[in-house]
């Protein structure tokens, strides 16, 4: 009952916007090339979808986004797990990783380019670099997270050091991991982008500099419009993801 | 089955009629001499001191005392999880020294895993100690049975009221078939009238699985009511002060809290207390 309300007031809302914006160009008369009205955006968005260009550099967009983010997860993952099981390690790869955290990933794209050139290789790489720390870190929050009396009871059964980590450790951090991802498959598609801005002969990224270059905002617009849905799509099969399988947190369980 | 059964009458007519002596009954737990003191940023805490008693086989025994005497410390040191300071400790003529697979541990809160159903709860010890699950299915289900929470195996820990978690973590105790069952303060966190149900239940399991149980409380009733023996501990340091042997006829109901012999048990043990100047 509240959420068909709150998303009735929702829709209510940003049509109005829409019909303010639409309003305030033709009235003020403002020029396409600072602030195009919704509705030629929506024509951009037709004819661009119409000549099938968005389909093919959303594809390529998606297959960026989602092997960028493949790779990075499966590293943060593995890394964050390695970390917690080896204390020594975490002492060498300390230095690093706050090395590598505290440079602004996006910086590193120029470099990206150089060494892996123009093609799929630099923007995975790139979306894999970005989305992998984040998932690093929660999963190894997520391993110290246990709770003490469950190492405990687990202990006292005799369970081994894998044992402990598989049944206890890993289902302990999965809140943690999917956070992580949470943030990291829309850190990833921020990746891909950035790689296509810099140098890159296809892709959603690729487009948008290029329709700023001929000045067609409104199509600049509409390509805004595809990527925020994208990264919307995104975040939220991951979130529909934990809802299945960490369905036991608090935080997880959809309230009925 | 019957088998069974006559065999829990022969104990309880052994323990209520025909008093024999502690060394003629075969005890699984002994403990002699122990020690321990906790080294601390602000000195030394003598948590026990010279604790020696034995367990025999199917007894129950209630270690009351209240709290910071040391109960939890001896729990976690005959379960293999704490190093003792010094002393011995043998269960069936075995040292603890580390953690092992045949002793069961119930733990004040249940300790459950969240993403564990009931019945996989429960087969919890049977998968770390990597046995077939399917030998040990039918035997949760009988402990589930004989806990009462049939139709519930399927349900997740959180869909479950404190009581029935707690009944679940007494059944994953049980699952292994250990040769003593360790709790401590198992029912501190329920209200009393829970409380009081969870104790007939616990009377029922036990005389129908005829298990060894160590049962540590701060409640005296709750011990009386329960125990064969319990051993009255004191703090500072930590000691096992008296031994009080209850002869109440089984299976008790809750009326026996009621009846001359039950208060002049809870009297006594608070004599003891009360003589060292513990608990007001
Ligand atoms: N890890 C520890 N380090 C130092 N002192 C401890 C530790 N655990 C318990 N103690 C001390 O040992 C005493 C006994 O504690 P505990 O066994 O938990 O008592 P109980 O379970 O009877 O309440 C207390 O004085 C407590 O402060
Ligand atoms: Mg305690």
């Amino acid at each position: 009952m509240k959420r068909g309300l709150d998303f009735f007031a929702s829709v209510t809302l940003v049509a109005f916007v829409l019909l303010g914006w639409e309003a305030a160009v033709s009235i003020l008369q403002i020029p396409s090339l600072i602030l195009p009205a919704p509705s030629e955006i929506l024509v951009a968005l037709y004819r661009g979808f119409a000549r099938g260009v968005y389909l093919r550099h959303l594809g390529i967009t998606l297959t960026e986004t989602l092997l960028g983010f493949m790779f990075g997860s499966i590293v943060g993952f593995l890394i964050g797990v390695a970390v917690s099981l080896n204390k020594r390690l975490e002492f060498f790869l300390l230095p690093f990783m706050v090395m590598f955290q505290s440079v602004p990933k996006v910086a590193l794209a120029p470099l990206v380019i150089i060494w892996f050139g123009l093609g799929l290789q630099s923007k995975v790489i790139m979306a894999a670099m970005i989305s992998f720390f984040p998932i690093m870190v929660n999963t190894i929050a997520g391993l110290k997270s246990v709770d003490e009396e469950r190492t405990n009871l687990l202990a006292g059964l005799t369970a081994s050091k894998w044992q402990m980590l598989w049944m206890l450790q890993l289902p302990s951090a999965l809140p943690f991991i999917f956070a992580g991802l949470e943030i990291g498959v829309t850190l990833s598609l921020l990746g891909a982008i950035v790689a296509e801005f810099l140098g890159g002969s296809a892709g959603l990224g690729m487009l948008l500099t290029a329709m700023n270059f001929s000045m067609d905002v409104a199509g600049v617009f509409s390509i805004l419009l595809i990527l925020s849905l994208m990264g919307w799509c995104l975040a939220t099969i991951v979130t529909l993801a934990r809802r299945f399988f960490v369905f036991w947190d608090p935080a997880s369980r959809s309230p009925t | 089955m019957a088998g069974q059964h006559a065999t829990a009458s022969f104990f309880r007519r052994d323990r209520n009629e025909a008093p024999v002596s502690e060394f003629d009954r075969k005890s699984v737990l002994d403990v002699r001499n122990l020690n321990k003191t906790y080294q601390g940023s602000d000195g030394e805490t003598i948590a026990l001191d010279d604790v020696s008693f034995s367990v025999n086989e199917g007894e129950f025994v209630a270690i009351v005392g209240p709290s910071g005497c040391g109960k939890s410390t001896l729990l976690k040191i005959l379960t293999g999880l704490l190093a003792k300071s010094s002393g011995e400790l043998s269960l069936r003529g075995e040292t603890i020294a580390k953690p092992r697979s045949d002793i069961g541990i119930v733990f004040q809160s249940p300790v459950l895993f969240p993403w564990r159903n009931v019945l996989g709860n429960i087969l919890l010890p049977v998968d770390v100690l990597r046995r077939r699950r399917e030998a040990y299915q039918a035997r949760a289900l009988d402990l589930i049975d004989l806990v009462g929470l049939k139709g519930f195996e399927r349900k997740y820990p959180w869909q479950l009221s404190g009581g029935m978690q707690q009944r679940v973590a007494i059944s994953r105790g049980l699952i292994h078939d250990p040769a003593m069952l360790l709790m401590d303060e198992p029912f501190g966190a329920l209200d009393a009238m829970t409380r009081e149900h969870m104790n007939i239940q616990l009377q029922r399991i036990w005389m129908d699985r005829k298990k060894t149980i160590l049962f540590i409380t701060h409640s005296i009733p709750e011990a009386v009511f329960l125990a064969d023996r319990v051993f009255v501990m004191t703090p500072r340091p930590g000691r096992i002060q008296a031994v009080e042997e209850i002869h109440l006829e089984r299976p008790r109901g809750l009326e026996v809290m009621n009846t001359p012999e039950f208060g002049k048990h809870v009297r006594r043990i608070r004599d003891y207390f009360s003589a060292v100047g513990g608990l007001d």
